[in-house]
């Protein structure tokens, strides 16, 4: 993991290709945008060898601030388009070869790249603008002519004569503000373009001037159905990087919340998808479930969605002397109540023919683009963090890495319904053994990381949730990046959707399960 | 002339909080002069429009699945007369405005409010729609959704709790209850300019 491989611009095509062909780092865990002040403009990405677990990392930067050009390697990896697309919206660092060259989140109008060290924050630059945006059809694409110099060419999106369909960014299937531009032969889906940046809040830029721990009370709010698992990862980042060892106890409670937050997250996503496909019984029932989950969290926590829990070398309080009870009880209830919910949808003919062959991501794909978590899982790729790089008491505990090999939206539904089942068993392991032991640790009052680069990874509700932070040793980080779920999940929408019907666009999107909070940041 | 109270089952008037308020703005509302003889006939039609305020389905981050917490069986807004969600905004009373608005996200609101029939209520759902919340200091959001839109009730929380999502609504029914619905008092904006 802390192999750092730096490599110039020049060379870094032909030695990316190199590394996805020769070492087979054919997953493309993240690509991080950085701003290195003196030393230029740069990215940093993280691969992983999808056969040995085998991880490295790759650094390239760029001396020019002014017109920063890294060649792009989105022919290589998939799930580089959007994140490249992320890095010029952020920094400004112009990909090369790059298919299409558009800002991800922002306004085609904003001023300046808000991640950069001498971004200009104030109101003058970018105020408020009331006027609507303007579709735009076509795209950029930068050239690399013979003799080096470079040139920019308009590359069409849609053609006049297409028929554009415009969904969202206020539609209430696309769960959450997303847009979608969908090309239409008469019901087939041609082309889509995805729109990001609705619900943008700049998140990584804002823990750049926070100190460590008040850093932990916006991860809550990036994915809000995996609250506790995105707290995890950064609280575990943080506490790596200083060489803290929680105890025991925090351990296990850590992974109890975590596994008991992805049946929330679970019961949502049945719910939700349930009412998209216009099964509005279903919907009432997964809710009436997921309060039970949320009973338990608040007697612990306090919270009932955001719940603010773990902190760094521990967790807020012990848990709720009759958690373990309830925890107990509410798994003797749920699992009759899951063959019911076989009973009343996931054998109906109706959600049968919706979900089976439909929206297919081959397994080839879904590493490309990075699509972990559900998704991945069924496509065939085992890419459970859990399993992966254990972490919490994961390797003490027996659960199934439930695997599906059709890849259509009806074997992502069944992975989250099983997965549901494995959560259970793993919390039934542990609830009775949780050792006793300190709950928080004794911290410096002033929390402050040595200097270096580090990343780590959890198992998030929807796919691998990282954290990646580099330090120069301030309490404050010098570049916080997570890792979004749910961005390879929208990347890979296009593939899935294409040479569908407009009307399984929605079922695709609510078998992908994505979050928009969690997409934009 | 003696404020009328407005009547909510089983909470009684001084159990509310900022009934000052309500109280000044029925002063306004009579200092502008409303058409006496037509009295009734508000408290009429304002009962029936109190009980069946549509929300929009609009929520854009944490809020907005606490909005649907508040729509599914343990607290079922039903009861008050919210059930009808609609996902158009042509047929929506209220919007709820759940979550961070961007300033991508804030043309796109504006427009979603315009295209809503008169007479029509905002309500500001979390610190994020109410001042910028945790993102206060983010360049890309819009500190506070009254800088776009006239608001009607705040409902304080991250995100808040369907009890009070519930108050809330219950205080703008309160509102709802004391409008003329004849006097012309429900717009907030100015009349657009013709053109000449």
């Amino acid at each position: 993991m802390n192999e750092i491989i730096d490599i110039p611009v020049e060379q870094l095509h032909a030695e990316m290709k190199k590394l996805h062909d020769e070492r087979h780092f054919d997953f493309l865990r993240s690509l991080t945008g950085m701003d290195w002040q003196e030393e230029g403009l740069g990215v940093v990405y993280h691969l992983e060898n999808t056969l040995t677990g085998e991880n490295t990392v790759v650094r390239t930067h760029s001396a020019n601030r002014e017109n920063p050009e890294i060649p792009t390697v989105c022919d290589i990896w998939k799930a580089a388009e959007f994140n490249e697309r992320e890095a010029f919206d952020f920094y400004g660092i112009r990909f090369t070869n790059h298919p299409d060259l558009r800002r991800l989140y922002l306004r085609d109008d904003w001023v300046g790249h808000p991640l950069r060290k001498d971004y200009d924050m104030s109101e003058e630059t970018n105020p408020l603008r009331m006027t609507n945006e303007e579709p735009v059809d076509t795209t950029a694409r930068l050239e690399v002519l013979r003799d080096g110099s470079v040139i920019e060419k308009r590359e069409v999106i849609f053609e006049d004569n297409e028929y554009i369909i415009n969904i969202g960014p206020q539609h209430p299937a696309t769960h959450g503000v997303l847009r979608f531009r969908v090309s239409l032969e008469g019901e087939i889906i041609q082309k889509l373009d995805v729109h990001c940046g609705y619900i943008h809040r700049g998140i990584e830029k804002m823990c750049e001037s926070l100190t460590y721990p008040q850093t932990l009370a916006l991860t809550d709010r990036l994915d809000y159905l995996g609250a506790h698992q995105n707290r995890h990862a950064l609280c575990m980042c943080i506490e790596k990087a200083m060489g803290v060892e929680v105890s025991e106890r925090v351990q296990y409670i850590r992974t109890i919340m975590d596994e008991l937050q992805r049946i929330d997250s679970h019961l949502l996503f049945f719910s939700c998808l349930c009412m998209d496909l216009g099964a509005l019984t279903a919907f009432f029932y997964g809710f009436r479930d997921r309060e039970k989950i949320l009973d338990i969290f608040e007697e612990t926590t306090g919270g009932r969605l955001i719940q603010n829990y773990n902190t760094i070398g521990g967790v807020q309080t012990d848990i709720a002397p009759s958690f373990v009870q309830k925890v107990k009880e509410f798994i003797a209830y749920l699992r009759p109540t899951l063959r019911e919910y076989h009973e009343v949808f996931t054998g109906n003919i109706i959600a049968e023919q919706r979900l089976k062959g439909v929206g297919v991501l081959s397994r080839e794909d879904a590493i490309s683009f990075g699509a972990t978590g559900g998704t991945g899982r069924a496509a065939g790729w085992a890419c459970d963090v859990r399993k992966r790089h254990p972490y919490g008491v994961y390797d003490k505990v027996e659960f199934n890495e439930v695997l599906f090999t059709e890849g259509d939206s009806y074997a992502r539904y069944m992975v989250r319904m099983k997965e549901i089942e494995e959560s259970l068993r793993i919390i039934e392991q542990l609830i009775d053994n949780i050792p006793e032991g300190e709950y928080q640790q004794k911290m410096k009052p002033i929390i402050r990381i040595p200097e270096g680069s580090y990343y780590s990874a959890v198992e998030g509700s929807r796919g691998e949730f990282g954290v990646f932070i580099e330090s120069k040793g301030d309490k404050y980080p010098y570049r916080m990046k997570f890792r979004s779920t749910g961005l390879p999940l929208v990347s890979c929408m296009e593939t899935l959707t294409r040479g569908a019907k407009i009307a399984d666009l929605i079922a695709i999107g609510g078998t992908v399960d994505y979050v928009v909070p969690d997409i934009d940041r | 002339m003696e404020i009328k109270k407005p009547h909510i089952k089983s909470i009684p008037y001084e159990d509310f909080k900022n009934n000052e308020y309500l109280e000044q703005m029925v002063q306004e509302l009579n200092a502008n002069g409303g058409k006496v003889w037509l009295g009734c006939l508000d408290d009429l039609i304002n009962w029936g429009r109190s009980n069946s305020l549509w929300p929009l389905t609009f929520a854009t981050s944490c809020c907005g699945i606490e909005f649907m917490a508040v729509g599914a069986a343990r607290y079922d807004f039903a009861r008050f007369g919210f059930e009808v969600a609609r996902a158009s905004p042509r047929q929506a009373d209220l919007i709820m405005v759940a979550g961070t608005i961007t300033h991508k996200m804030a043309p796109v609101l504006k427009r979603l409010y315009d295209q809503m029939a008169d007479p029509k209520y905002v309500i500001a759902v979390g610190g994020c729609a109410i001042s910028g919340g945790p993102f206060k200091k983010s360049y890309h959001v819009v500190n506070g959704v009254d800088r776009i839109l006239p608001v009607d009730v705040y409902i304080p929380g991250c995100p808040p709790r369907p009890e009070a999502l519930l108050y809330g609504m219950i205080q703008l029914q309160r509102k709802v209850k004391l409008e003329k619905f004849f006097g012309g008092v429900n717009r907030k904006e100015e009349e657009p300019q013709k053109a000449k």
